[in-house]
């Protein structure tokens, strides 16, 4: 996975990093199934088939090769004070997970209830739609109207009539 | 210590977005971003030996998978799916406009 | 296009849809739900286009038709939160009663949820895609 993620931003043909990108997240479907997700691994096997599909069709009319590096200082600059960044990032976030609860063995402070009693309260035996949709309605209300702002935005930046240049 | 995965996936995004110059690998570098937060949420709900969270007609109750990381990496994924086709909507436009994907060039233009 | 995928996807699309239909519907007791759904249906919507094309006046009628379905959708979710509110006085309240567990009718106001999310997700999906082949048909 990590493979295809590095594939996908150092290959210089555009198709061919978004095929890689397709590596990273169809394994991302495949290990929400072994975490227990199959709500996840669905959704995600068809928005990884359409963002393929977004993407390329974002590139076969316009042009699929990469902008080369120039060699310059500036990007050699650049490129160590990101290294340097995220080793230095990797070193703090290792610190971090010692506050996480240990791997496989969460601390259930809020999900204990709802597991103990959704079912009872809802009567929905799949516990994600109903925490999705009845215990928790505030926050699928506030995604559904950002993805409508979403698609408003969309068909604004790409309607027929250009605006006046 | 299986967390270190999903930053390193999130790092090599982060590099692609600073370091890259052109606008569809940034796009494809954000959306490996998104993918790494998913994988680290749905990696903090994860329960040794569980089922996933659905009860079967019969079976009383067994260990489930946290189900609140689950709902919330849900509805992300979607957005996730928007948010993209707005990135690749908002290149299009640029590329229409200037002929290039190059931000370099993008800025020295100045329309 | 060519025939051979005219006719197949002619023959698939009804069953995708019917598929996605199953999965909303039966989001609250199986893997899926409004989500998922409503992407599937989409999915049929985009393999229609692709093989059949058509001309920009359809597309646009097409699209527009999308975007209403996408704003009703949304609208039914208000609609179901603020009857709550309306009846019982908080929002979200499961105003329906819980009925027989594990039968299609039953979790309340789970269902309705599923398939106002379903119409709103594939009427989006589908508003994106077909903006963006209407913008290349545009620019030929």
């Amino acid at each position: 996975m990590i493979l295809g993620a590095i594939l996908a931003i150092w290959l210089p043909n555009l198709m061919a990093a978004i095929i890689s990108m397709g590596i990273v997240g169809y394994s991302l479907a495949l290990s929400f199934m072994f975490l227990g997700a199959p709500d996840l691994a669905i959704v995600q096997i068809i928005v990884e088939t359409m963002s393929l599909i977004i993407l390329i069709a974002a590139i076969i009319k316009t042009t699929e090769k990469d902008t080369p590096d120039e060699k310059k200082l500036s990007r050699a600059v650049l490129y160590i004070g990101s290294t340097a960044f995220f080793v230095v990032f990797l070193l703090m976030s290792i610190k971090v997970f010692y506050q996480l609860p240990p791997f496989g063995n969460p601390a259930l402070r809020m999900a204990s209830d709802y597991i103990a009693s959704g079912f009872e309260k809802t009567g929905a035996p799949n516990l994600v739609a109903a925490v999705i949709l009845n215990l928790r309605g505030y926050d699928t209300l506030g995604e559904v109207t950002v993805l409508f702002a979403a698609v408003v935005g969309l068909v604004v930046v790409l309607r027929k009539t250009g605006r006046k240049r | 210590m299986v967390y270190i995965l999903p930053i390193i996936l999130f790092l090599v995004g982060l590099f692609g977005v600073l370091v890259k110059r052109n606008l569809i690998k940034i796009i494809i570098s954000v959306s490996i971003m998104d993918y790494a937060l998913f994988l680290l949420l749905a990696m903090i709900g994860y329960r040794s030996e569980a089922m996933p969270p659905i009860e079967v007609k019969g079976i009383e109750y067994v260990k489930f998978v946290d189900p609140l990381p689950q709902a919330l990496v849900l509805t992300a994924i979607v957005i996730g799916l928007a948010t993209t086709a707005l990135l690749v909507g908002i290149a299009i436009r640029i590329y229409q406009k200037y002929g290039t994907f190059d931000i370099e060039k993008i800025r020295k233009l100045k329309g | 296009m060519s025939e051979i995928v005219k006719t197949v996807s002619r023959i698939f699309a009804p069953l995708i849809i019917i598929f996605g239909i199953y999965v909303t519907l039966h989001g609250h007791l199986t893997p899926g739900g409004g989500f998922a759904g409503g992407l599937v249906i989409a999915g049929a919507v985009i393999l229609l286009v692709l093989a059949y094309g058509g001309g920009i006046e359809r597309l646009t009628r097409e699209r527009t038709t999308t975007s209403r379905l996408e704003s009703s959708g949304i609208l039914l979710f208000w609609f179901v939160a603020v009857l709550g509110l309306v009846i019982g006085g908080i929002f979200f309240l499961n105003i329906m009663g819980k009925g027989i567990p594990f039968a299609i009718f039953s979790a309340g106001i789970i269902p309705v949820c599923n398939i106002a999310i379903a119409i709103e997700v594939g009427g989006a999906i589908s508003t994106i895609l077909l903006a963006l082949v209407l913008f290349k048909r545009d620019k030929k």
